[in-house]
């Protein structure tokens, strides 16, 4: 590949946000900022105030007669197919017959004015039947109520083998789930096109694809005839991958309807109540273990709330399947999912992307084996952890070919003396009454791929203009990631220019085609591949131009510092870019990718699904207070893979954020919902994510170097996007081992996420309790 | 009347607009400058956060407040900066930045850039403060502001970055303000007198009361309320007066949070220390502590401060004044005993002698920004070494805030040692039955109610030893 030095932003240079300037003047659009359309109607969500019921009438006359109102549509109002399943099929925007959560979409009503329709949703009339909701997980597997039907993993004889194994735990834990919490509600504005019956959606969406998709088929009309565009996200992490088709629809669906520019922007709480979140999870399990702590055989349950119906549920489920096994060989496995269909919201894609779940139960199970033989979870872990060649082979049928997890926690242990901290832990601890300090470590291994073949690809387009600026698209969305920096400095390196002759446009459907949703932290690596196709290509044609006009070999010219190089003599780029032109030969071109050698059967559930692992590990000290179960975090170390970083200073900020919100979903981010399904959680006021002062006081990020990707990534980069958030899990075990320090007793804490003050202070209680039964 | 005020140095003049539009919508929607973002709509992830520049006699000062809480006719006669009005000028395509501006760019502070705006305000209002650059001081500043992508380290090393002199924002004269706004039939009267306001509160029995409006903001903000008559109280000298004697303090119902910090942190640190903990610099900027007496809730974080310290309360109306005791002020689940035209004047606050400890605590999932689940306020009184006299108050734990008086009476002649205390936080505990919501379970506050008396009684016998988790 091309050698990155000399230019202004090359690949593995430090370049800043591409926005950033224009993030601090306040500069930066997002979709709400865009100029108002005159004539661009309002809109607001009229949503069922019950978990389950059946909808006997719909009165909208004293709302339609209400000032300034224009259109109350529901269900029957829709032109096309009301269906927007992004996997399966039947998940409708507006409620058919029946509503199936608190907040489940019913009308859309638009005026003239958001005050308009928001008076006018209050004369909305809805008589329902109420029927009976199923609200948690276990009433959901006691009847049997699944959104698809519940997957497997296998491998060899897990009964037996736990059976016949030295040693055998069983346990549950439980976990909670998570609200996005973008600072950018979900948005979409619609302006349909006064000829043919076209139209164009913005769409705060990481798919805007996708959103096509479902205006395409709500609407009735071809593919062809939506534009969708987004040019920036205020955060996404997930909440923006399947949510927005629905937002985007509905938009569109007033503005058919009405033949006017409509705005659909859901208020923080409206937000929170009507889109989902990360799923919560109920686990149990079941191992078998040697002397030495080595596992013989193991049976996990996974049961997630997948809410009302399906979304990217399947997606999810088989990521926690396929990182249930972290960084360990299990010879003998059953993972069993349970896709649990609630009369709560759907839940959907959210950084980790059942990843974290996955991760979660295997961990509780290591600490576990651990009190029981008396030795610590490291040691556990050491003597389960994949082989290099043998005993890597993970449960799905993957053979980890890239393993640097030993590397990663050697490194960190004796960076940071881990072994001496803990006794330093211990005397802190003799000293103190009142609070009690826990240390804990924890490995990731991360799969990077979409589990769906199909989803592992993307497009480029590029066009040199005569002048030599670069007109950069591909099919990749920026919520903040530093995703469009990166492919740029990508396209620049490619070409030998300065970053600043790349124009970074906003992502839109009628550019590049069919895309993937940016997810699975995959983005750069597809589009980044896919841009380099499309610019190599006008390379390549370029260098035919300048051979002829150097008169030498094509393999003599060089692309060098904005410049073409031939021996002694060179041109600029934009000599060369006329000449290419004058020469009658194109430049634009259109980049495509596809991840090489994947593979997966979702009926077996196995398969090779990704194309390589990004690994981290993370120590973290806490300490909590014995009197109110209030914590902290005192000191995080991570060490990250990024492969050979496209931008370390994108990947420094991504690991950061990342960790801290795998933190705040294990600590102080609770949904609560109440006896009758309605949660009420829904704004920062009562839903807590960190705050600043709760991100380790101490917070040291490494990334490891010279470890190029083994596999043929862009540049040899790796993915970033959400493997650090599952080195939180190191705080939420550091706490786990501050209440055992507190207590002494001799088995783990009955401590679930999120670890809240209230659920610390009774892990205290009952550890206290175990210790003197003993 | 027309409202008048600055923005970025330009005038304002409000005439066809209601006064119930808040500051954000009128940025956003009426004069279309979208820097300013709305997140929550309830004053707590700061991505509205603009400031409010006041003239004092020898410096420039710069208050953050959150602008989807403020109604219009609350900024009359201020100015007002937002993101825009920082260093966008453009030379050579490159934008001019401000120091702060710049560092969070430097330091890569932004990554969505949705909070950014609101972020840039806050941290410039801190960077142009005489505040030291502690850790303390810059989580304090940040407290206001959620960002969910950055992880705020990156952050939080902008603020740390040194301070660079530049010009103040230039704060042209001083604008008129006027005494009454109204709109179709609605009506923003802006008092100056006490007398002013008594008149106008009898007059109009049935208007709002508006002091900072972080509460009730909320009704404008998310529930468009379109509220008939309003009695702004922010302006009234009278109820803007901080009376520091040898015997009490007393702070006028118009005094914001961070106004009368300094006064507590002198008198009563611990007290301090909770108020920090109250909203944000946003919200303490605009609201009270007469308006958390007022809204009475049983969760609202003085309280309890007031109860165990012994305040009493001056009410006032068209018929002159009386006084209350604090305690006797809350008579159920935010009924208070305020009369139909009377309002809160003022509250005194006791001193301490040398003889009584004080000490304030609250419990939350978050420390900073957060409702509290449970807060336990603790006034002793020593004589020897027995305890002459106790004052055990606690919000979170009843419908309205309230004592322990049993477990008052128990330890009352009882010596201060730890076996003493454990019996009496075990009373503690038994005295209350709270209820569970989403906070907290009934189970939790009950046990963590009594422990927080604990901590108390190992605060006061060394007070240096680190006992709470931000300690460390």
């Amino acid at each position: 590949m091309v050698d990155a030095n000399q230019i202004i932003g090359a690949a593995h240079d430090n370049v800043q946000h591409d926005s950033a300037v224009k993030h601090v003047t306040g500069e930066a659009i997002y979709i709400d900022d865009m100029p108002r359309l005159p004539n661009t109607l309002e809109c607001i969500l009229i949503t069922s105030p019950i978990a389950h019921a059946k909808i006997n009438s719909i009165d909208t006359t004293k709302a339609l007669s209400s000032p300034g109102v224009l259109a109350a549509l529901s269900a029957a109002d829709i032109i096309g197919k009301n269906d927007v399943a992004p996997v399966f099929e039947g998940e409708p925007i507006l409620a058919i017959d029946c509503v199936e959560y608190v907040g489940h979409p019913i009308i859309i009503l638009a005026a003239e004015t958001y005050d308009q329709a928001y008076n006018a949703s209050k004369l909305v009339e809805v008589e329902y039947t109420e029927l009976e909701p199923i609200l948690t997980i276990q009433d959901a597997i006691k009847k049997k109520s699944f959104t698809f039907k519940p997957p497997v993993i296998c491998r060899g004889d897990p009964d037996k083998a736990i059976q016949n194994a030295n040693h055998r735990l069983q346990g549950t834990l439980k976990c909670g789930g998570q609200d996005h919490f973008y600072l950018e509600s979900n948005i979409a504005v619609a302006i349909p096109s006064p000829e043919d019956k076209d139209i164009t959606v913005y769409c705060s969406t990481q798919h805007p694809t996708e959103a096509q998709h479902g205006i395409a088929n709500v609407l009735g009309i071809p593919m062809n005839a939506v534009t969708v565009e987004v040019r920036r996200m205020g955060g996404a992490f997930g909440g923006k991958e399947s949510q927005p088709t629905i937002i985007a629809s509905l938009a569109a669906l007033v503005a058919v309807k009405t033949g006017r520019p409509a705005k659909l922007r859901l208020r923080r709480d409206a937000d929170m109540i009507i889109t989902g979140k990360r799923h919560d999870y109920d686990f149990e399990y079941d191992v078998g273990f040697g002397v030495d702590g080595q596992i013989d055989g193991i049976d996990i349950s996974m049961a997630m709330r997948s809410g009302n119906v399906a979304d990217l549920s399947s997606g999810v489920l088989a990521r926690s399947l396929c990182h249930a096994d972290n960084c360990y060989f299990l010879p003998n496995v059953r993972f069993r999912g349970y896709p649990c269909k609630t009369n709560t919201v759907s839940n959907t894609a959210f950084r980790g992307f059942g990843g974290p779940q996955g991760m979660i139960i295997i961990e509780c199970i290591l600490e576990h084996i651990g009190f029981y033989l008396n030795k610590s979870i490291d040691e556990i872990r050491q003597i389960n952890y994949y082989g290099i060649n043998d005993r890597n082979e993970t449960p799905y049928g993957q053979i980890v070919k890239d393993n640097i997890i030993c590397k990663l926690s050697d490194q960190l242990m004796s960076k940071v003396d881990y072994e001496a901290r803990k006794k330093e832990i211990e005397n802190f601890n003799l000293k103190n009454q009142i609070l009690k300090k826990g240390i804990a470590a924890m490995p990731v291994k991360f799969g990077i791929s979409f589990n769906m073949p199909a989803l592992n690809q993307a497009g480029a387009l590029i066009h040199v203009y005569t002048d030599g600026s670069v007109y950069l698209n591909h099919g990749g969305t920026e919520m903040g990631q530093g995703l469009f920096v990166k492919i740029a400095q990508v396209v620049a390196t490619v070409f030998q220019i300065d970053i600043e002759n790349i124009k970074i446009s906003a992502t839109r459907t009628d550019k590049v085609p069919n895309t993937s949703a940016t997810a699975a932290s995959a983005g750069s690596d597809l589009n980044g591949m896919a841009a380099y196709d499309a610019a190599d290509k006008i390379k390549n044609r370029m260098i035919t131009v300048a051979a002829q006009y150097f008169g030498s070999d094509e393999n003599k010219i060089n692309f060098r510092q904005n410049r073409i190089y031939c021996g002694n003599k060179n041109i600029s780029f934009a000599d060369l870019a006329q000449m290419t032109w004058e020469a009658r030969i194109s430049l634009s071109a259109t980049g495509y990718y596809k991840t090489p050698d994947i593979t997966w059967d979702p009926i077996s559930c196995s398969g090779t699904p990704f194309y390589y692992f990004t690994y981290g590990f993370a120590i973290s000290e806490v300490v909590i207070d014995l009197l109110t179960g209030e914590s902290r975090i005192l000191k995080t170390d991570i060490i990250q893979d990024c492969g050979k970083s496209l931008n370390p200073r994108v990947d420094y900020g991504q690991i950061e954020g990342a960790f801290v919100q795998g933190m705040g979903w294990l600590t102080s981010e609770e949904l609560v919902w109440n006896k009758t399904g309605e949660l009420l959680t829904h704004g920062p006021s009562t839903y807590k994510i960190p705050g600043s002062r709760d991100v380790p006081q101490d917070f040291n990020i490494h990334i490891l170097e010279d470890e190029p990707n083994k596999a043929q990534t862009i540049f040899r980069s790796k993915a970033v996007g959400e493997p650090p958030l599952m080195l939180a899990i190191s705080v939420w075990l550091a706490i786990r081992d501050a209440i055992s320090r507190s207590s002494g007793s001799k088995s783990p804490p009955q401590l679930d996420a999120p670890a809240t003050p209230e659920a610390i202070l009774l892990a205290i209680n009952n550890s206290r309790i175990a210790k003197n039964d003993r | 009347m027309a409202l008048q005020f600055t923005i970025n140095g330009v005038s304002q003049f409000i005439e066809t607009i209601s006064p119930t539009v808040t500051l954000l919508d009128y940025l956003r929607e009426h004069i279309s400058l979208k820097g300013t973002k709305e997140g929550c709509a309830e004053g707590d992830c700061g991505a509205c956060t603009v400031i409010i520049a006041e003239r004092t006699k020898r410096d420039t000062k710069y208050r953050a407040i959150n602008s989807c809480l403020l109604l219009l006719p609350q900024v009359d006669g201020k100015h007002l900066l937002t993101v825009e009005g920082l260093g966008c000028k453009f030379e050579n395509r490159r934008a001019i930045l401000e120091p702060i501006q710049k560092s969070m760019v430097d330091g890569d502070g932004t990554q969505c850039g949705f909070c950014t705006p609101g972020i840039i305000m806050s941290l410039y209002a801190f960077y142009n403060s005489s505040k030291i650059q502690t850790d303390k001081n810059i989580h304090d500043a940040l407290a206001g502001n959620l960002c969910r992508c950055t992880g705020y380290r990156s952050i939080v090393d902008a603020a740390r970055q040194e301070r660079v002199f530049t010009e103040k924002k230039v704060i042209s004269e001083n604008l008129s303000t006027v005494a009454e706004y109204s709109h179709e039939g609605q009506r923003f009267f802006k008092p100056k007198t006490l007398k002013e306001i008594s008149k106008i509160y009898s007059t109009y029995p049935s208007s709002t009361l508006l002091a900072g409006g972080t509460d009730l903001g909320l009704s404008f903000s998310k529930d468009r309320q379109v509220t008939q008559t309003i009695i702004f109280t922010g302006d009234v000298k009278e109820l803007g007066i901080i009376e520091e004697t040898n015997k009490a303090l007393t702070i006028g119902s118009a005094v914001t949070y961070s106004e009368i910090l300094p006064y507590l942190d002198k008198l009563f640190p611990s007290f301090a220390n909770l108020v920090t903990r109250i909203g944000s610099d946003q919200i303490r900027n605009v609201g009270t502590i007469c308006g958390n007496i007022a809204t009475a809730s049983p969760i609202g974080d003085t309280l309890p401060c007031l109860i165990a310290l012994n305040s009493q309360l001056k009410i006032c109306s068209n018929n002159g004044e009386r006084k209350v005791d604090i305690e006797d002020f809350f008579i159920s689940y935010r009924k208070t005993n305020l009369k139909k035209g009377e309002f809160i004047k003022s509250v005194s606050i006791p001193k301490l002698n040398a003889t009584q400890k004080f000490r304030a605590y609250k419990v939350s999932k978050r420390y900073d920004q957060d409702i509290s689940a449970v807060i336990g306020a603790f006034l002793i009184e020593f004589n020897q070494e027995r305890v002459a006299k106790t004052i055990i108050a606690f919000g979170g734990m009843d419908s309205t805030p309230r004592r322990a008086l049993h477990s008052e009476k128990q330890l009352t002649g009882e010596t201060w040692t730890e076996e003493n205390i454990n019996k009496v936080s075990e009373k503690i505990s038994e005295e209350f039955k709270p209820i569970s919501d989403l906070r907290a379970s009934s189970t939790y506050r009950s046990q963590v109610a009594g422990n927080l008396f604990k901590r108390f009684y190992f605060d006061l016998v060394d007070s240096n030893k680190p006992n709470q988790v931000v300690d460390l």
